[in-house]
């Protein structure tokens, strides 16, 4: 079933177009990597999705509902979740406050207090701590916990491994690959190829804002993702 | 033992002077708005019981039980039309849109009820003191007032760190784009804080007016002694509003034991002092974040 469908979206930075028509369809229970070099708009793609970009073209629609004029708030209770790039936590707010801020969406589901602590094992001694005293790895543990504490139906993840210690990153992978193993369905950006290659479903290569390369994972090789990943082949679409 | 007296009653004065200020601390924290039209919006507070005491032939205390709830709907209504654009429009437009809201209700009050002076009967309680010894007394009246600014105080900070409103509030004021994120309606957030914030003024108003006598310029003498209670406490901070607050009230009796003449001056040197001294320290930044504010 399909649960995001994105039909010819375009974004728009004041003058700068950051995604250019850009259509894809996801199933419940899909993993989606979204790779490509800086400034390939995987950011900008991921936040218009979460309705912290407001499109300026195309149209973005959640479990059959056309959500592109919808706030990010409104997103949220509907299912979508976003981990955004740098993590941006509340630093004065406490673990546990961070957790329980994202709660008040009122989406019923597994996910709550204990739940993300038994997911993210690290976070059971910091729950009383601010969020500004915690190393990376604990601070991306917190900031997908806080995701999850909404239920959402639709994980969207920016850069989880950016910033971090290669331990960290370890980390916070095991614990994607037993959300992913849940069903959660998720859109991943990562620039690291061979990690989004290895936790993803399906994989779409992104250049100067457009969908140059898209499939399932297993069918594309490492060469034909590195030559879209640089522009250096002919660029191919699903 | 009149300088003992001094510092008590500058002690109690600060409660009136916390009370005025709490809502304009909170509003700077969650939305860095400085709201000029506050004492304004206190004065509201203040004629709303005045209607409700006059007509009703009500006690002052129980008028609180109508101008509260009604205050919490002007504040929520004046931030959904007014404040919101305004805040949308860049950081000085708040400022400039409370300042014409300033001049607004000081007309509408001059309109609707003359430049009569009035105040507010405070009951039994309002002449009754406590004589503690031959030169301190403490009016009943001045001890409810810094009781009720301390029992505001501690009530803010539990609905702060304690409730999911509190903990929406202050992640908001943190980063209210990110909180959106997480499924935060900052528009609502910020009404709440707003309808709160008018809630209080009023409170202080209505407290105020009982303690001395108020028409419709009455207003920015009032935001003056509640903003110097805030900067002088530290912007955004709930408990150092209360400190800013005492800190007032105390300069400002000791000044008039010197000279009947500087009460307010006193309190106007005190406050420049303590920026000046912020400065000089390198101390004098701003705490922007309610969160540590709030709890400090």
């Amino acid at each position: 079933m399909t649960l995001l469908q994105v039909e010819a979206l375009d974004v728009r930075h004041g003058l700068l177009q950051a995604v250019r028509q850009v259509s894809f369809e996801l199933g419940e229970g899909e993993t989606l990597a979204l790779v490509g070099a800086n400034g390939a708009g995987k950011t900008t793609l991921l936040r218009a999705l979460a309705g912290a970009h407001r499109p300026a073209g195309g149209r973005i629609l959640f479990d059959g509902e056309d959500i592109t004029a919808v706030p990010a708030h409104r997103r949220v209770r509907r299912g979508i979740a976003l981990v955004p790039e740098g993590r941006r936590l509340f630093p004065g707010l406490t673990v546990e406050e961070n957790l329980r801020v994202a709660a008040g969406a009122g989406r019923t589901g597994p996910w709550n207090v204990e739940s993300v602590v038994a997911a993210f094992p690290i976070l059971a001694p910091l729950l009383g701590q601010r969020a500004a005293s915690l190393s990376g790895g604990e601070q991306q543990a917190t900031a997908i916990g806080r995701a999850l504490m909404t239920n959402p139906r639709l994980l969207l993840l920016d850069e989880v491994s950016l910033g971090l210690a290669p331990v960290a990153v370890a980390g916070v992978y095991r614990s994607l690959a037993t959300l992913i193993e849940g069903g959660a369905t998720i859109v991943l950006v990562e620039q690291d190829l061979a990690r989004g290659m290895a936790v993803a479903s399906r994989l779409a290569c992104m250049l100067e804002g457009r969908i140059v390369l898209a499939g399932a994972a297993g069918e594309l090789s490492r060469e034909q993702v590195t030559e879209a990943y640089f522009g250096l082949g002919k660029a191919a679409s699903a | 033992m009149t300088w003992v007296a001094a510092v008590v009653h500058g002690i109690l004065l600060g409660g009136v002077y916390a009370l005025l200020a709490t809502g304009l601390s909170l509003m700077f924290g969650v939305m860095r708005i400085i709201n000029l039209a506050h004492g304004s919006l206190a004065l509201v507070g203040a004629y709303m019981a005045f209607l409700l005491v006059d007509h009703l032939g009500i006690s002052t205390y129980l008028s609180l039980a109508v101008v509260l709830p009604g205050a919490l709907v002007v504040g929520y209504a004046l931030q959904v039309t007014m404040l919101e654009r305004s805040l949308r429009a860049g950081e000085l437009v708040p400022l400039l849109t409370t300042f014409g809201l300033l001049i607004v209700i000081a007309n509408l009050l001059q309109y609707f009820f003359s430049s009569d002076v009035h105040s507010l009967p405070a009951g039994r309680i309002g002449p009754a003191s406590w004589h503690v010894s031959s030169a301190v007394t403490i009016p009943w009246f001045d001890a409810l007032t810094l009781g009720l600014a301390i029992f505001v105080l501690g009530l803010l900070e539990f609905l702060l760190r304690r409730t999911q409103l509190g903990r929406e509030l202050r992640a908001t004021a943190e980063d209210a784009d990110t909180a959106e994120l997480v499924g935060v309606d900052a528009r609502r957030v910020y009404a709440r804080a707003t309808a709160i914030a008018v809630a209080t003024a009023a409170l202080a108003g209505v407290f105020y007016a009982m303690r001395s006598s108020f028409d419709p310029s009455a207003g920015p003498a009032e935001l003056i002694y509640a903003f110097e209670a805030v900067v002088i406490g530290g912007m955004g901070s709930l408990w150092g509003t209360l400190a800013g607050g005492i800190v007032l009230g105390i300069a400002q009796n000791v000044g008039t034991e010197i000279n009947t003449e500087y009460f307010a001056l006193s309190g106007h040197v005190v406050f420049l002092a303590i920026l000046v001294c912020r400065a000089a320290l390198g101390s004098g930044r701003v705490r922007l974040r309610l969160p540590r504010g709030a709890v400090s």
